[in-house]
């Protein structure tokens, strides 16, 4: 089920909110409202952290990437959140701080478990640690002419919701890069930054308050949320898949 | 072989990449749609949005029914045919907070003329969300409301409508001045303002809607006459409450009565200001300033209209009294000042031809312009007769015998010769009957002295040059060898 949701009456939820198959990062608000929608959804599966980034930044969504493997902070995060972070996560969870230019990592990056699309300026070298630390193949892509991927597309090992004037055959191509199904919608009635308004791992999603129920079952149809239980995900095989796309 | 290869991917087709828009779901009710900047489908955006709720969809329009026109805010009325351009043009300029939409169309619906409203359909557009323009169409009904205009009214309250009155006037025999102001207002449309005009003993009165077009009248006429102005108010009413006053306001505006072409003896003082100017000069020009010349001496001279008022005088013989000389002889003397030449000439009086032998050996300042046999209009003042106490400061001043002032020619049939016509302002006479009576003794609109006016023009250039004549019959004869 994907669930509608609200950080202090703005209904970009992925501004403020991390979601990913293995923690979930969700910044402090002035009332606990938004992280009891995550908590009460996702407390029994992973982990879910208050937190900020980047000196104190409640935009943690667009400043930080990640997926069930690592996450990367921008440069700008303190050494006492990057430690609050470390602790609170699992060790499986490598976090590393990346110095890169673009220090939104979150616009300019979109990943799943096993593909990174990223900004087509991105260093190279923030493009290697993409690699090792989420353990992802990288490609640099532009969504809809958008060079910021992160903020107009919302990806996940079972499907992504891409940007409404996506073209067709951009969408086959991304598709055939990333093996996963990929759509063109919109969220948040009729908002066009995808990234922005949704946040989704493989079980669960979470959009803005003003997403239409048309939209909403686009996101479950193409996140598979209707029928799935996030054991049964687990259980699936999927390093197989990894193999093949290898 | 590698040639080949080179060869072959020379001749590969470039790639089309083709662009195919998406279809998405209408963020609303689902129905698949191609995107658009508010990603919603039209029956969507056009439930949720009514770009016209802020235009009121009833107005009143106010008619006078004496006059049939209708009003246009603040106070003009404006006449309109039913159904015709300038009525929707009223119709749309009334309909407030159109201005923030883009108008595409505007068309009248039909009405039962005595159900006293009128439907106007009008098609809109304006962008709303982001770059999503919708069009829209409505209709506005307009109720028609009886409300008196301000002239009706003023004509049912038998008032005056006018506020204020320029009179101008000239007190002399000859009127050229006044004659020459009027193709100059009739040039610049001076008299625009005017509600109507009115013949009066020694000129015109204008009558003015409101004080402001009067005064805009009178800054007019201080540009190009030399004009004495004298201002009055006259208290119609007034409400001690809230202190307003309603006044009539007259504004008496005097033109000098020296005309062009008269001889003046000028006064002491003003001889003296103009450098030892004269006494006895010609008029050569009467434009803000007149202008003098002294027909013995070439000398020229200007006043202003302030100072000639400052101390008034009159002609010493005015262009009535001008006659005509034939030339007998004609000698340069080689003075000369612009287009003026100075010569000896010798002259008798046309009506003196074979009866008697009176010649007249004198100076003029035409001279250049005269030959043997010319005809010379000019003042005989060895016979005239006159009356002037300026005259008489100068005791010792020795009179020449004849003054010329121009050349003429033989008067015949020239005004049917004529190729042009002047325009004439449209005058109302006074409607008391006294004054009427007084007036045909000094008729402004006397068809003699007009006349007169006419050959001037044809004879001076430069008076020609500062109105417009309508070349009435030339049109007409290039339109009849057009036809043939």
């Amino acid at each position: 089920m994907a669930i509608r949701c609200q950080f202090e009456s703005s209904s970009e939820v992925g501004v403020f909110a991390k979601l990913t198959s293995g923690y979930c990062l969700v910044s402090v608000g002035s009332s606990e409202n938004f992280y009891s929608v995550f908590e009460g959804e996702l407390a029994d599966h992973i982990p879910v952290i208050h937190t900020t980034v980047g000196g104190g930044c409640r935009c943690i969504g667009r400043l930080a990437v990640g997926n069930r493997r690592g996450l990367l902070l921008p440069n700008s995060t303190t050494d006492q959140e990057l430690l609050h972070i470390r602790n609170s996560l699992p060790d499986s969870v490598v976090v590393q701080r990346c110095e890169e230019r673009l220090n939104a990592l979150g616009n300019c990056i979109v990943t799943n478990d096993y593909v990174a699309l990223v900004h087509p300026d991105l260093d190279r070298e923030t493009e290697e640690l993409i690699a090792d630390v989420l353990g992802v193949t990288v490609f640099r892509q532009d969504i809809a002419g958008e060079a910021l991927v992160g903020s107009y597309c919302c990806l996940t090992n079972q499907g992504g919701l891409v940007h409404p004037l996506t073209p067709i055959e951009d969408q086959d191509e991304l598709s055939t890069l990333i093996r996963v199904p990929l759509v063109a919608g919109t969220i948040n009635r009729g908002s066009e930054v995808i990234g922005a308004g949704l946040v989704a791992n493989d079980w669960s999603a979470f959009c803005g308050l003003d997403t239409t129920s048309t939209e909403l079952s686009v996101v479950e149809s193409i996140f598979r949320l209707r029928d799935m239980e996030p054991v049964s995900f687990m259980s699936e095989a999927k390093p197989s898949l990894i193999e093949n796309l290898a | 072989m590698e040639q080949m290869d080179t060869d072959q991917s020379n001749n590969l087709e470039p790639v089309v990449v083709t662009h195919t828009l998406p279809t998405i779901l209408c963020c609303t009710c689902g129905v698949p749609i191609s995107p658009n900047p508010s990603n919603m489908c039209v029956n969507c955006i056009r439930s949720r949005v009514d770009i016209t709720e802020t235009i009121p969809k009833q107005i009143t329009l106010y008619f006078c029914k004496f006059c049939s026109k209708y009003h246009v805010p603040p106070s003009n009325w404006v006449y309109c045919e039913p159904e015709s351009k300038e009525l929707l043009a009223l119709c749309v300029a009334r309909i407030r907070g159109l201005n923030k939409l883009h108008l595409v169309d505007a068309n009248f619906i039909w009405t039962e003329p005595h159900s006293r409203r009128i439907k106007v359909k009008l098609t809109v557009q304006k962008e709303v969300f982001n770059h999503t323009i919708l069009q829209q169409s409505f209709i506005v009904e307009y109720c028609v409301d009886y409300q008196q205009c301000y002239e009706c009214r003023a004509k049912s309250a038998k008032m005056d409508p006018w506020e204020a009155v320029v009179q101008v006037r000239q007190r002399a025999d000859h009127k050229k001045t006044f004659y020459f102001l009027e193709q100059l207002i009739l040039k610049h449309n001076a008299h625009g303002n005017t509600l109507s005009l009115k013949t009066l003993r020694d000129g015109l009165d204008f009558y003015f809607p409101n004080k402001s077009a009067a005064l805009k009248f009178v800054d007019f006429l201080h540009h190009v006459v030399p004009v004495r102005m004298k201002n009055s108010d006259h208290l119609v009413s007034h409400d001690p409450h809230n202190t307003t006053y309603k006044y009539k306001y007259s504004f008496s505006a005097e033109l000098p009565p020296v005309c062009r072409d008269d001889l003046v003896c000028l006064p002491k003082k003003v001889s003296t200001s103009l450098g030892g100017l004269g006494p006895l000069v010609l008029v050569s020009k009467v434009s803000q300033n007149l202008c003098f010349i002294d027909p013995l001496t070439l000398q020229t001279g200007e006043l202003s209209g302030y100072q000639y008022w400052k101390y008034p005088f009159l002609s010493l013989l005015t262009s009535r009294r001008l006659v005509e000389f034939t030339v007998l002889d004609c000698e340069l003397t080689g003075e000369s000042q612009k287009k003026y030449c100075m010569g000896d000439v010798t002259v008798s009086r046309s009506s003196d031809l074979g009866i008697t032998d009176r010649q007249f050996y004198i100076r003029s300042h035409v001279a250049k312009f005269l030959k043997a046999g010319d005809l010379v209009l000019g003042y005989d003042l060895e016979s005239a007769n006159y009356n002037d106490s300026v005259l008489d400061e100068y005791r010792s001043l020795q009179l020449p015998d004849v003054i010329l002032v121009r050349k003429t020619y033989p008067t015949k049939n020239q005004a049917k010769r004529r190729r042009f016509k002047l325009k004439r302002l449209a005058k109302k006479a006074s409607q008391n009957s006294a004054m009427q009576m007084d007036s045909e003794h000094n008729d402004y609109d006397n068809p003699e002295e007009f006349e007169e006016f006419l050959q001037d023009l044809e004879q001076d250039i430069e008076l020609r040059s500062n109105i417009q004549p309508l070349k009435m019959i030339m049109t007409i004869h290039k339109l009849v060898s057009k036809s043939f």
